[in-house]
């Protein structure tokens, strides 16, 4: 589709380092103004992705468009639309946060205003105080603000919460949140799950070099169906009693299934068991989490065909490419 | 902003860094100081046979001007830059549409602004406590030995990151570079009294014609401007290799992720 919807493009991109495939075939759009979540193991090939987008490495085939721009020819100008908080900490221990800035606003054409980044990155209160003595929390979120001191279109954040408490992890997570009230596209990596879950308006699952599964994440599940029914099978009565079509099975002393139609199969479950004048104990209904899904795909074996996915409601199709 | 302002906010920032950086500020701005001061109280201000009878001061301040430049711009830039790649600063800046150039000038300034500085001070000091006449015909000769050194062993500092593989390996891979160059090139010990085969590596070698170059721009019987003609050319020549390394192995990112 056209540059103006989308912000990355990438087709067929494969990337080999000698005779080791990293990157083997993998295709994603990522719209403009989305937070975009890239999700995979070590070694699944997701830094390799990110940096072929960044414009740090050569691909070996495949189409790639960042900003409607191929990175390995990016210029000043796509640079200058472009923040990265990478892994590493980007600034010299000896100068201050707001020297930093300062000097990292000189190399933009249109930088953003310096106070306004601080109060962004949520360090007004350090501004002064030199990097070396910001706490692991603090140094991340001046990477984020330096990524967002040229007022870049398109935001790559590599891990930006490893290492966080979990009230640090919050403060970032509404940094980046912002950041698409402010309009910027995010393509974020990220190993914390619930991070994706939070942030993202679509992830991707890389896995051994292609995605296995891609769309909004509470619309992901892998395998084995929908909702799961959770309640404590009733006393004196057999599983098949039950009016449900769904098959049952007993987990820690629970009943369990899955559906498709949980609000058809709770109504003909409960309105039973209301006829009877049961309780249910420890009815819940609940969806699949990112991580249950994650977790199923990953750690299926390798070579095996990756598990049914299920279509975003936005009808976008998932990407597999044979392997 | 054009890009000789984004090249002065360079600058700025990395004259701050370097000022706030005791080791750094110690070794090349004060430590020099303390060499000249000590050696003369040490040894002396006999006046010297082998340099035709002229004061041992006389040649002590060009020698540790020769230190000062070759930490400030060698030594400086060499673990400087080392330790921007490593922690993946270089990587990261590359990323910014800034060019390349301000990057290394900014560092580049702020070794030529260091040695101007510690020049100012070796001949200050050299001159009140010690009587060592201050350059003036010669100036011209002293100007640009000091030039084209500091250009030649910045240079040769960004080619030398390619054979640190990290940052603590920094102090320890530049002094194993610099120190023996100092004791062969008549930094600490007057060069002719050492032996002929040592004077001649030494010849080969940059650090030698450089401290030559400022010696010849102090010794009162030198006449004309003062341009030590061979060692400008062989600093030049240097130079110019230095140039070649420097562009063809210089990296951006960390070792580790290099390739």
């Amino acid at each position: 589709m056209s540059a103006a919807e989308h912000a990355i493009e990438i087709d067929g991109l494969r990337k080999s380092y000698g005779s080791f495939e990293a990157v083997r075939g993998l295709s994603l759009n990522v719209k403009r103004g989305e937070i975009f979540a890239f999700l995979g193991p070590n070694g699944a090939g997701k830094t390799t992705t990110v940096e072929i987008l960044e414009g740090f490495r050569k691909r070996t085939a495949g189409e790639v468009r960042v900003l409607g721009v191929d990175p390995e020819h990016g210029d000043r100008a796509w640079r200058s639309r472009i923040g990265i908080v990478l892994q590493e900490g980007s600034a010299q221990p000896e100068l201050t946060v707001r020297e930093t800035l300062t000097l990292w606003a000189a190399y933009y054409p249109e930088p953003r205003p310096i106070e306004e980044t601080i109060a962004l990155a949520g360090l007004e209160e350090k501004a002064d105080d030199r990097v070396g003595r910001l706490s692991g929390g603090q140094k991340r979120r001046l990477d984020v603000g330096l990524a967002l001191i040229g007022d870049p279109d398109l935001v790559f954040l590599d891990e930006p919460t490893t290492g966080f408490d979990p009230v640090a992890r919050r403060a970032a997570w509404k940094v980046i949140a912002g950041l698409r009230d402010l309009g910027k596209t995010v393509f974020l990596t990220t190993h914390y799950l619930d991070e994706a879950q939070e942030l993202a308006d679509r992830v991707a699952i890389v896995k051994a070099g292609v995605i296995v599964v891609e769309g909004p994440p509470g619309s992901l599940s892998a395998g084995s169906g929908d909702t799961q029914v959770h309640f404590v099978a009733p006393a004196g009565i057999a599983l098949d009693e039950l009016p449900v079509s769904e098959p049952i099975t007993v987990v820690d002393g629970r009943a369990l299934l899955h559906t498709t139609t949980p609000t058809h199969t709770l109504a003909a479950l409960c309105g039973w068991a209301d006829g009877r004048g049961i309780e249910l104990e420890r009815l819940e209904v609940a969806r699949p989490s990112l991580e249950d899904v994650y977790l199923e795909l990953v750690t299926a074996p390798d070579g095996s065909q990756p598990p049914t996915v299920a279509v975003a409601p936005t009808g976008r199709r998932s990407r597999r490419s044979a392997r | 902003m054009s890009d000789l302002r984004r090249a002065l906010a360079q600058l700025t920032a990395d004259m701050k860094i370097f000022r706030r950086n005791p080791a750094a500020l110690f070794f090349t701005a004060i430590l020099p100081v303390v060499f000249l001061c000590m050696f003369v109280g040490i040894f002396g201000n006999n006046r010297l046979k082998q340099y035709g009878g002229i004061h041992a001061s006389t040649v002590y301040v060009p020698s540790f001007i020769g230190l000062a430049v070759v930490g400030a711009s060698f030594v400086a830039l060499a673990m400087g830059f080392t330790r921007m790649r490593e922690s993946g600063m270089l990587k990261r800046v590359r990323a910014t549409p800034v060019p390349s150039w301000i990057v290394f000038a900014g560092r580049i300034g702020t070794a030529i602004v260091t040695a101007i500085f510690v020049t100012a001070v070796l001949m200050l000091v050299g001159g009140v406590l010690f009587g060592v006449r201050i350059p003036t015909r010669t100036l011209p000769g002293l100007l640009a030995a000091l030039a084209l050194g500091a250009a030649t062993f910045c240079a040769l500092g960004i080619a030398y990151t390619r054979a640190i593989g990290s940052e603590e390996a920094g102090p320890s891979m530049t002094n194993a570079v610099v120190l023996p160059l100092y004791f062969i090139s008549g930094v600490f010990v007057p060069f002719r009294t050492l032996p002929d085969g040592l004077q001649s590596v030494a010849k080969l070698l940059p650090v030698q014609p450089f401290v030559d170059a400022l010696r010849v721009a102090f010794d009162p019987r030198t006449t004309g401007a003062g341009f030590a003609g061979d060692d400008l050319l062989k600093l030049a020549i240097w130079g110019a290799v230095g140039l070649v390394l420097a562009i063809r192995l210089f990296s951006w990112t960390p070792r580790q992720q290099s390739g």
